[in-house]
């Protein structure tokens, strides 16, 4: 197998996934944000701005998260706050995202800024075949895996991440057994912007070092769509992030290589057609209530009392 | 005395209702963009074009643009929109847009359209283009003397008569220099996708390409091609920026001179539908400066062919020229129509693989 090839399926694979990732924080709370390309384009601009001004990519990656919680507050003002419907406002969401990122774009076009450089781990990159495949890569792709790791036990392991999933199953038991329903959804929801602006920034300083206007180019929508196919769970948000990405080099590599004649469109709907037919599964057959869709999810919650 | 009073007062209302109204109604021009102006490719040329419409005309014109229009329903109602708000002239700069161009125009007689790629034409609907395909037979001429590997890739978008017509020049350029070489197509399928763009790059190269010529907008594969210490073309404007030493050269489209005269002919009421090809001979399109790493007989050569392309003694589809089949489609020594040129929708002989329909 070709290694450079599987290298670039992980740059393909790593925003889908720090993004998936959020979302599904997000949903498991019970809160629908719609708005992760809003988020992603505007972490994307953040990053590239603050790190082509300050010379330090690290303090590009702080603000371009920094600035997905700003977006993810936005949100949650809107939506928890003053209970404004979550679908309208997650599309309202990534149309200002769209709008704002341009604006703040618009003195950075045509400029680029260095590669987010490499961080070989000390040893283990010198391995044959693993070396270059799992430990020669940036920081954002290790924080990726990481944080799929960290996402599972916290939600699984750790008894914040089962207060997290109460309020998502039911927020008003959650609520009358003592539980801040909205304190708890408004960190769910600031860590998936948190994330969202680190997958933008995953863009604009690594795929494609530069700004230009309206380059994630959809995969918020992708990421969202993950988060279903994964039917909630981030192990398999992992897989399906690295499924949906290699799909998309694959069938570039086909088209080069020759040989395959599968029509290239085909692979480009092909998560959609994925996530439609996990969700068809979800809600008609008979695997429905045992996946982990949140009951809560997308409902408003006020208070009782 | 009262009569003549009145009209006085009459001749003086009229003169102060129309002198204002002649000073402070511009002549309203609209624009719809596939891509956002900050593209730095495509619509960033065109958006070059309407500045210098308005640095042209000052005060007697007035733009209005929408960018990031998307190739379906949703320009019908941009182009109404913009039709219905009282533009006299309206430019919509992708093939995409022809039906909803031609749609909007038939219910707004009195507006003018010109429609960038496409080939329907109206009482009010021009045509016009550059013909990109002279700039892409002298990038497969240096691909044929730069490639070491022979392996030169092409970053396609859709397989429009455009594309396939590009596709197709870059090769029989190629075929000018050497046999041996092969084209790698790849499809992104979309005009505008940074991320995708430098992937397909990426996987070209590993597949052995070493000289990429990008039919897509972004800058990410000319980066993509610096970092990997290759060749690339820079596409409708100057990307040297993103990859100073990739960078043979671009094929720039300059649409300036076009927006000011037909904005001159619809202000003067001379405006005609027209299918207008601009290009080498008409300042339309450019080599932007050949790379000096490349040598300097190559570059003379290159800028020889574009200087005959100009004179109109070389013309890039000259036959003999044959399908995939080997069939000869236009003999030894004629030249491809118009009409040939503008519904293309088959291979060369040389280029690999199908053609997505």
């Amino acid at each position: 197998m070709n290694i450079e090839l599987l290298v670039t399926v992980i740059g393909a694979a790593t925003p889908l996934l720090l993004a998936a990732l959020g979302e599904l924080v997000t949903e498991k709370s019970g809160v629908l944000n719609l708005g992760v390309e809003g988020m992603m384009i505007v972490g994307a601009i953040t990053g590239f701005a603050v790190t082509l001004t300050s010379g330090s990519a690290t303090l590009g990656i702080i603000a371009a998260s920094a600035s997905g919680v700003f977006m993810a507050l936005v949100f949650g003002v809107l939506t928890l706050t003053l209970l404004a419907n979550q679908v309208a406002t997650g599309l309202a969401l990534t149309i200002f995202g769209t709008g704002l990122s341009s604006l703040i774009g618009a003195g950075f076009v045509g400029m680029p800024v260095p590669r987010l450089p490499v961080l070989p781990v000390p040893g283990l990159s010198e391995l044959p075949v693993l070396g270059p495949l799992l430990f020669r890569h940036n920081a954002l792709v290790y924080l990726s895996l990481i944080a799929t790791l960290a996402v599972s036990w916290f939600l699984w392991r750790s008894r914040a991440g089962m207060i997290l999933r109460a309020v998502g199953e039911n927020d008003t038991s959650a609520h009358s057994i003592g539980y801040h329903v909205i304190r708890v959804r408004y960190l769910a929801v600031m860590f998936g912007g948190a994330m969202a602006g680190l997958a933008g920034a995953f863009l604009s300083l690594a795929v494609t070092p530069m700004w230009v206007e309206g380059m994630t180019a959809g995969r918020g929508w992708i990421a969202l769509a993950i988060v279903v196919f994964a039917s909630w769970r981030p192990m398999r948000v992992l897989a399906g992030a690295y499924l949906f990405g290699g799909m998309s080099i694959l069938q570039l590599h086909a088209q080069g290589a020759g040989g395959i004649n599968i029509p290239s469109q085909v692979f480009t709907m092909l998560p959609y057609i994925a996530t439609i037919l996990v969700l068809t599964i979800i809600s008609a057959g008979p695997w429905r209530g045992r996946l982990d869709s949140p009951a809560c999810l997308g409902k408003p919650f006020r208070a009782a009392g | 005395m009262f009569s003549r009073r009145i009209l006085l007062q009459a001749a003086t209302l009229a003169a102060f209702a129309a002198s204002p109204a002649l000073a402070e109604d511009p002549f309203k021009i609209g624009f719809v963009y596939v891509g956002p102006v900050g593209d730095h490719g495509w619509t960033y040329q065109h958006d070059q074009g309407r500045l210098a419409l308005e640095e042209h005309f000052g005060d007697k014109v007035e733009t209005t643009y929408v960018e990031n229009v998307s190739e379906g329903p949703d320009a019908e109602r941009v182009i109404r929109q913009l039709a219905s708000s009282g533009n006299d002239l309206i430019f919509t700069t992708s093939f995409g847009f022809m039906n909803a161009t031609d749609k909007v125009a038939r219910q707004f007689p009195q507006v003018k359209f010109e429609h960038a790629t496409g080939y329907k034409q109206r009482d009010n609907v021009a045509n016009y283009l550059t013909t990109t395909y002279q700039g892409r037979y002298i990038s497969g001429f240096l691909a044929g003397k730069l490639s070491k590997s022979g392996k030169v890739g092409y970053i396609a978008s859709f397989p429009i008569p455009e594309v396939v017509r590009d596709i197709n020049a870059v090769q029989l350029g190629l075929q000018s220099v050497r046999d041996d070489a092969e084209l790698v197509i790849i499809w992104v399928n979309s005009w505008y996708d940074p991320a995708k763009e430098g992937d397909a790059a990426r996987v070209m190269i590993n597949q052995g390409v070493d000289f990429i010529i990008q039919h897509t907008d972004s800058p990410a594969a000319m980066q993509v091609a610096e970092e990997k210490g290759i060749w690339a073309v820079g596409q409708a404007s100057d990307m040297s920026r993103f990859g100073p030493d990739a960078h043979v050269t671009a094929v720039i489209d300059d649409w300036a001179p076009y927006y000011i005269k037909r904005t001159q002919e619809a202000m003067d009421g001379t405006w005609k539908p027209h299918d207008h090809w601009g290009g080498m001979q008409d300042g339309m399109l450019k080599l932007s400066p050949i790379n000096e790493k490349v040598s300097a007989d190559v570059a003379a050569e290159a800028l020889g062919i574009a200087s005959s392309i100009a004179d109109d003694s070389f013309h890039p589809f000259t036959g003999p020229i044959a399908n995939q089949a080997g069939e000869i489609v236009i003999p030894e020594g004629e030249r491809m129509s118009h009409e040939q040129l503008a519904g293309m929708n088959w291979y060369v002989e040389g280029v690999k693989g199908e053609l997505p329909q």
